[in-house]
């Protein structure tokens, strides 16, 4: 077996090369920091490969998120394996485009760097993002969301999510931030598994499509078919990571980049000899539900730790319903957290 | 005399009667729309999209794919479409209110990168599917739910707009529903600069709404012939001069 030689980049070329690598042939993109770097780099991939792809229908830079989202729904519907990348405000114009895939069941893919908010906000640590990407728009959140916490797994996480969106039909994401968007390391180019497009419109047939009904119970039943088939898939995209030292005082939650941190101050915890578990979801939605609950046996707390004023920590709650021993949360909106004061907060909840 | 035949070939007849309000200039449009496609012969290559508005009416008209889009995101959805699928003839169907205000920017920047799509706007002068409130196109002193002591002096040009921003390629008409025949003309035009790859086209049609307007057969003719002294139709060049 080959051994797979490590490459050195930044986060965001990484996206690239994962996108390129699972088959993306069109972005639609308007620049926002800390995506905008995708533009550059699809653009470099585009003028390189002359043969496979070319400027004019490869790419377009658009007047704003939502003829993005939407130009790339179009370019979907012919036949082509396109996506997109956004963050903060640029989100929240493009859920309106999202919307319109959730109902219509197409597959397209969206990396959102997230942003510090609310508002234009800060561009580096946010984890702030999450409620929008996983149940934005006036829908049911059927929606798939990866959480990568590392610049390897940002790699992976891209060339799983042009695998779902074209197999399952739902809009997909992944949800990363400016940190590991700048962030520049190394990562394993594994093999990815490449899609190809099936166009939905077709000269040989005709399909007339609509977002809008005239009946409820017509929507309804439309809606109620699609939730039963997300809830089919779930099980099988559904991912976590744990370090599970058996039986312990504390359980440490966290997702994407703050996942790492925690992870290490777990391992730092583990070395004094406390007696604490790691548990995080690598898909926020489909939520690995089943997995949680069998670590929260586990534990006698919970530490949550996130980026955020709680958005991680109300799903965390939403999916131990009745969970009867105490859940704490370290929260720091818009702010990153370092190994040093997650292991400090361990000893405390650890203590008390 | 020409003698129009009862229903273009494109028309799905299974969805007829169509589901426009009796009156409507829309449901001409589309009838006008629907005979050009047959003369062209490209319904098969043809992706018809239509906004949210009275025109969503039509997401079934046709026996041409179609998808019914967002408020002016139609004219993205057939960007996009177009750079998938140059051969394909994509058409956007939006009201005044799609186009001139809540996707302005998507036919700003669609003229200004004089994207091939032909964009077909219906001007009633007012938000019909909502009931009837005021338009970018609202003329001075028109009665709206939402200018109840009439709209101001302030109404917008579109195609006269399009014209002031766009290369000097593309194609801009304006028509109105009175006279059908002229709107087929300008249809065909507009769809034939698209075939021959010249790209961008606009027309916009003045339509009759008859149910906001609260107009009779003659009083609907009456307001599309005062509607007329503020649009003047007609072809015009990019640049403002009008042919």
């Amino acid at each position: 077996m080959s051994k797979i030689k490590k490459e050195f980049l930044m986060g965001n070329e990484i996206i690239v090369q994962a996108a390129v690598r699972a088959g993306a042939q069109v972005l639609c993109g308007y620049p926002i920091t800390p995506t905008t770097d995708i533009l550059h780099y699809w653009l470099e991939v585009v003028d390189r490969n002359p043969k496979i792809f070319s400027r004019d229908n490869s790419f377009l830079q658009t007047e704003d998120e939502m003829a993005a989202g939407f130009a790339a729904l179009g370019a979907i519907l012919m036949g082509k394996v396109a996506f997109t990348a956004t963050a903060g405000p640029g989100n929240v114009l493009m859920q309106d485009a999202f919307s319109m895939a959730e109902n219509l069941r197409l597959p397209i893919v969206a990396v959102i760097g997230q942003r510090g908010g609310p508002s234009t906000g800060t561009v580096i640590y946010s984890q702030q993002e999450l409620n929008l990407t996983c149940f934005g728009g006036n829908g049911e959140g059927l929606r798939i969301v990866y959480s990568p916490a590392t610049l390897d797994e940002l790699y992976k996480a891209v060339g799983k999510a042009f695998e779902v969106a074209w197999k399952y039909r739902f809009p997909t994401f992944v949800l990363t931030d400016g940190y590991l968007c700048k962030a520049k390391g190394t990562f394993s180019p594994s093999p990815i598994k490449r899609v190809s497009g099936k166009a939905y419109f077709k000269p040989t047939s005709v399909l007339n499509l609509r977002n809008c009904y005239d009946q409820e119970e017509e929507l309804g039943e439309l809606v109620s078919k699609n939730m039963a088939e997300f809830q089919k898939i779930a099980p099988e995209i559904a991912k976590f990571e744990e370090a599970d030292f058996g039986e312990a005082d504390v359980l440490v939650l966290a997702h994407g980049s703050v996942g790492e941190v925690a992870k290490l101050a777990v391992s730092a915890a583990q070395s004094e000899g406390r007696r604490v578990n790691f548990w995080r979801p690598i898909t926020l939605n489909p939520f690995p539900q089943q997995a949680l609950e069998k670590a929260a046996l586990k534990t006698e707390k919970i530490l949550v730790v996130e980026s955020s004023a709680g958005q991680f920590s109300k799903l965390i709650k939403q999916n131990l319903y009745n969970f009867p021993k105490p859940i704490f949360e370290f929260l720091k909106p818009a702010v990153g957290f370092d190994e040093e004061e997650i292991l400090e907060k361990i000893r405390e909840v650890g203590r008390g | 005399m020409v003698k129009i035949p009862a229903f273009p070939k494109s028309w799905r007849q299974d969805t007829k009667p169509h589901k426009f309000c009796p009156g409507c200039g829309e449901a001409e449009l589309l009838k006008m729309l629907g005979f050009v496609i047959d003369d062209l012969g490209i319904a098969p290559r043809t992706v018809y999209g239509c906004d949210i508005g009275c025109m969503l009416l039509s997401w079934d008209f046709f026996n041409i794919n179609t998808i019914q889009t967002h408020h002016g995101r139609t004219v993205p959805v057939m960007t996009g479409v177009k750079m998938a699928s140059p051969k394909t003839v994509a058409i956007a169907f939006a009201g005044d209110g799609g186009a001139y205000a809540i996707g302005s920017q998507h036919l700003v920047n669609a003229a200004v990168r004089n994207d091939n799509i032909t964009v077909i706007v219906a001007n009633n002068a007012n938000y019909a599917m909502t009931g009837g409130q005021e338009a970018p196109t609202t003329i001075p002193t028109q009665i709206t739910d939402t200018t109840p002591l009439g709209a101001d002096k302030h109404y917008l040009l579109g195609p006269e707009m399009v014209a002031q921003i766009a290369p000097p390629e593309v194609y801009i008409a304006r028509g109105s529903i009175a006279r059908p025949l002229e709107v087929r003309k300008i249809l065909k035009r507009a769809l034939e600069h698209q075939i021959s790859c010249r790209g961008f086209s606009f027309v916009e049609v003045l339509t009759s709404c008859p149910t906001n307007w609260k107009t009779d057969a003659q009083g609907s003719l009456d307001f599309l012939e005062d509607l007329e002294k503020y649009f003047p139709t007609g072809e015009i060049s990019a640049h403002g001069h009008r042919d």
